[in-house]
């Protein structure tokens, strides 16, 4: 017996599956190249941590970059991030600012030390 | 009477409730962790070069571990694809992997910070430092056993990644150790924020096991009298659990890689 014998209907409202028809293997076509593509992210990452002769700086620069991409893939598709309502874009938008101001002021004060701190 | 756009979603926004509310509740998670990322990037930055550790996580266990996280990430999407097919037996499956997953997840990584916890960093009279993991600590014995290895200087303990290290096993007269410590949250700047994030990442992990869980073991009911509703927990559930794999992603190479 199938499993979608498993939900009621009523004779107003036609099952869930009726009104929002949904290829599942599709689904799970998708998911393997998203999966794929994340493993691939991690391995470049690790390759990066790896690669010799190169600063600390430039190395953490290229992992972050690749983390980010990881990041947009989970996302974006994921979380469906590229096909949601413009509420949720406007909301993210307002946490991106705060995040960005967050992070800027964290930096912005580095070097700024109170009076008579003794530097070593 | 009737909450509107419980389930339905309202048609100015397109969104049901529930959405609204977990993409609130994620901005607001997001302040949480870029606190204590920026808190991270403060202190990588300002550390004096060459005293900031490098290659101390296990980076086998942190790979398999982001592995296992993206597969649960995979499986919470299937499981909710599931539920718009119609397919509560496949949902069953695709969550009850997601819980295993979760499961692993926190397995390895309590595994590490019991690593952690075990590694010893002893100062002896003599000037040297003794760093390893734990064999012996009998109070009634006067000596412990570590295996690792004895340095001369401190900032040999930082990078670990750029030296081969040869480990045995050291015994050292209890007489002869002037302070020993182990690499918890208190032994370093370092430690503190590692435990910190990754705890805290740990508990969001148990805390969406719980939702998902629930909703793997008492759903039944609901999918037979309200299965769009349920099916919106599903996909509100699993959007915070991208959340928690999102956070990782960051994680992972922060705190392994750079």
């Amino acid at each position: 017996m199938s499993d979608s014998h498993e939900t009621k209907t009523t004779a107003a409202q036609p099952p869930l599956h009726d009104r929002h028809p949904v290829d599942f293997n599709a689904y799970l076509r998708r998911c393997g190249f998203i999966f794929v593509g994340i493993l691939c992210a991690i391995g470049l990452m690790l390759w990066i941590s790896y690669l010799p002769g190169h600063t600390w700086a430039l190395k953490s620069a290229l992992i972050l970059v690749v983390a980010c991409a990881n990041a947009f893939v989970v996302a974006g598709f994921l979380m469906h991030l590229l096909s949601e309502k413009k509420m949720i874009y406007t909301l993210l938008a307002v946490t991106v600012f705060l995040f960005i101001g967050l992070m800027g002021l964290t930096l912005y004060a580095m070097q700024d030390f109170p009076a008579g701190t003794q530097m070593h | 009477m009737d909450i509107p756009y419980a389930i339905q979603p309202r048609p100015d926004t397109g969104l049901y409730n529930a959405k609204v509310g977990i993409w609130l509740f994620l901005a607001s998670e997001v302040m949480l962790f870029g606190g204590l990322f920026s808190a991270y990037v403060l202190l990588r930055v300002g550390a004096d070069p060459g005293t900031w550790p490098h290659g101390w996580q296990n980076l086998t266990l942190g790979t398999i571990n982001t592995v296992v996280l993206a597969l649960s990430a995979i499986t919470t999407l299937l499981a909710w694809v599931a539920c718009k097919a119609g397919q509560f037996g496949r949902f069953k499956f695709f969550h009850a992997c997601t819980l295993l997953f979760a499961l692993a997840f926190a397995i390895i990584h309590l595994n590490e910070y019991h690593e952690d916890l075990t590694h010893y960093e002893i100062h002896l009279t003599s000037g040297l430092i003794a760093d390893g993991h734990m064999v012996e600590n009998n109070l009634k014995e006067d000596y412990v056993i570590i295996e690792g290895r004895t340095v001369n200087d401190e900032k040999l303990l930082y990078d670990l990644r750029s030296q081969t290290i040869k480990e045995s096993e050291i015994k050292i007269p209890r007489a002869e150790i002037a302070s020993m410590e182990s690499y918890g949250p208190w032994h370093n700047t370092y430690m503190a924020l590692d435990f910190t994030m990754t705890g805290l990442h740990l508990l969001h992990v148990i805390a969406g096991s719980v939702v998902i869980g629930y909703l793997w073991l008492f759903g039944r009911k609901m999918w037979r009298t309200d299965p769009e509703r349920f099916t919106n927990r599903v996909e509100v559930s699993g959007l915070f659990w991208h959340f928690v794999d999102l956070v990782w992603i960051f994680l992972f190479p922060v705190l392994y890689l750079t």
